[in-house]
């Protein structure tokens, strides 16, 4: 049985190389922000110096210059606001409208649903221009206001297409039990179902926020003064001067801004996954 | 209950899908007031303008090279997060990253990785000796290497997305198949590429066709490393309907412009939603 180990050995360095090659590419611009954070000015523009490691002491003076001296925490905050309520408009109108869709009777729901969903597939690359003149139609241009009406018009689709899924799956019984204990429709909805769907609801949440601080397109194109700015758009734009990229403060806020993303989102991916998956995976 | 939801979309999405249609046979410009129909005009001066068909021609290019990476990286990549090893939910971490972090942030990560003077990845080439000192490779400078970096970033930014779609799927398959096939005597090659993908194949459609979607309507990742330069030789279809329609003002020529992303955008949607509906028959 010699060859037979010596294959199972094989095979077991071969995974284990293929994820941390594949981990060490994909990680490597985040470890790359972390090094350059935390790296002098005269380190990082030394060409004779190993980039990999700290040449000098490490500094403190990129985070200093980023909280300090630039807009980068304003960002932040106008980011946190806008996502805030745009999760309260999402939750508004898309958890009645996937309880809704969820109990139509018929295939309608169903089909209704996908084509909520199908709204989600619709680019900004495309609706940009459009909703640009909307916006200043509104009065709403420059304006973070023009990004918290306009982002609910894609988180929308994709958190009714997942609560769907969540109310489906509570068993109809229960309702109707609910409501001949004289309970009515609504009450039954907000007593019981948002209740037994709390989960749900919960990643809807933090889905709708990661995508506003996702975002891109948007905002660059609606905000144009750095002070109304989202962190996603100020960070690689307004952190630029003419042509100098000020690289240490750059890459602090970039890990700043990544990290606590990643790590929400990862919590709640599998449902995400989920939604793009329904159907094809059984 | 579903109404206000439904009416949030049809005024954001599908109010100004249909005025980019409108648009694009008009005269609209920013500022202006009046409209006035023009026909076809806008498109054949489209068609007629060189830079347009370079667009054309660099989108399909990014969209399907990046793809055809994502699709092997993925698929080698599920394969070897598929089993529970120790570890393995930091190693999903790592690996989700490029995908759930704002992928401005990580673009711009990667600027500075292909920085021309300070790039790492020059650096190691120099002391490999694969590059002289004074004679490295400009990544973002050079039409060749722009296209090509800007393809490679965007496949780190997509693969995670779909290894977990894939993983997804590769859970999903019955454990007894490939055991049975196992026990028949079949390697693990053979196992792969007649049990395995066969099995996967609408999955892998759904992943690569939600991919294609993504990747043919997105500007974020050109726009922060390129600008569609040099001499636009990484513009795409989005970069231009940005820098024509908002940038310059033509809201109509950016319109038309955009409009040539609908028929791929109906194609892959269609192909999808026949995927996803087939795993579900069988």
């Amino acid at each position: 049985m010699a060859p037979r180990r010596a294959r199972t050995w094989i095979a077991a360095i071969t995974i284990w190389v293929v994820r941390v090659v594949f981990a060490v590419i994909l990680a490597f611009p985040f470890y790359w922000m972390l090094i350059t954070t935390f790296k002098r000015t005269s380190d990082l523009y030394n060409l004779k110096n190993n980039p990999f490691i700290f040449n000098e002491a490490p500094t403190l003076e990129h985070l200093r210059l980023l909280f300090h001296e630039t807009l980068f925490l304003r960002w932040v905050l106008n980011t946190a606001f806008a996502g805030t309520i745009v999760v309260i408009i999402t939750l508004l109108l898309a958890v009645p409208a996937a309880y809704a869709l969820a109990r139509l009777t018929g295939g309608w729901g169903a089909q209704l649903g996908i084509g909520v969903f199908l709204t989600y597939l619709i680019p900004p690359t495309l609706l940009f221009i459009p909703l640009s003149k909307i916006v200043a139609t509104l009065g709403l241009q420059d304006s973070l206001w023009s990004i918290i009406v306009v982002y609910p018009s894609f988180t929308i689709p994709f958190s009714t297409w997942l609560l769907m899924g969540f109310f489906k799956s509570i068993p109809k019984d229960l309702e109707d039990a609910a409501m001949v204990d004289g309970l009515s429709r609504w009450g039954a909805f907000v007593k019981l179902m948002i209740p037994m769907s709390t989960s749900g609801i919960l990643t809807v949440v933090i889905f709708a926020f990661t995508l506003v601080t996702q975002e891109f397109v948007y905002a660059l194109t609606f905000i144009s003064t750095a002070a109304h700015q989202t962190v996603g758009v100020g960070v690689p734009t307004f952190l630029v001067r003419g042509d100098v990229f000020y690289w240490g403060s750059l890459m602090a806020a970039c890990l700043i801004t990544s990290i606590p993303i990643g790590i929400l989102y990862n919590i709640f991916l599998d449902r995400f996954i989920e939604g793009f998956t329904v159907g094809a995976v059984k | 209950m579903f109404m206000p939801a439904i009416i949030y979309i049809v005024a954001l999405v599908g109010v100004p899908f249909l005025m980019a249609f409108v648009y694009s046979v008009g005269d609209v410009k920013v500022g202006s007031t009046g409209y006035h129909f023009v026909g076809a005009q806008n498109f054949i001066s489209i068609l007629h303008n060189p830079t347009f068909i370079r667009s054309l021609e660099n989108s399909f290019l990014f969209t399907i090279s990046s793809q055809i990476l994502v699709l092997i990286g993925a698929n080698i990549l599920a394969l070897a997060l598929k089993d529970a090893f120790p570890g393995r939910r930091f190693m999903r971490f790592l690996i989700l990253l490029p995908w759930v972090a704002p992928v401005s942030i990580g673009s711009i990560g990667w600027k500075w990785i292909l920085d021309s003077l300070y790039s790492v990845v020059n650096w190691v080439l120099v002391r490999m000796h694969l590059v002289k000192q004074f004679d490295t490779p400009v990544w973002l400078g050079e039409p060749k290497l722009a296209m090509m970096s800007v393809i490679l970033v965007h496949t780190w930014h997509m693969l995670p997305f779909a290894t977990v779609i894939l993983l997804a799927g590769l859970t999903a398959i019955p454990k007894d198949i490939p055991e049975a096939a196992a026990v028949d005597g079949a390697g693990f090659f053979r196992t792969l590429f007649q049990i395995t993908i066969p099995m996967m194949l609408p999955i892998i459609n759904v992943a690569v066709l939600f991919g294609a979607i993504f990747t043919f309507t997105d500007m974020t990742v050109i726009y922060i490393l390129t600008r569609g330069g040099p001499y636009d030789s990484t513009q795409v279809i989005p970069t231009l309907a940005f820098f024509a329609g908002i940038l310059g003002s033509d809201l109509a020529e950016g319109a038309a412009i955009s409009i040539f992303m609908v028929p791929l955008l109906v194609i892959a949607t269609y192909m999808a939603l026949r995927s996803a509906h087939r795993a579900e028959v069988t």
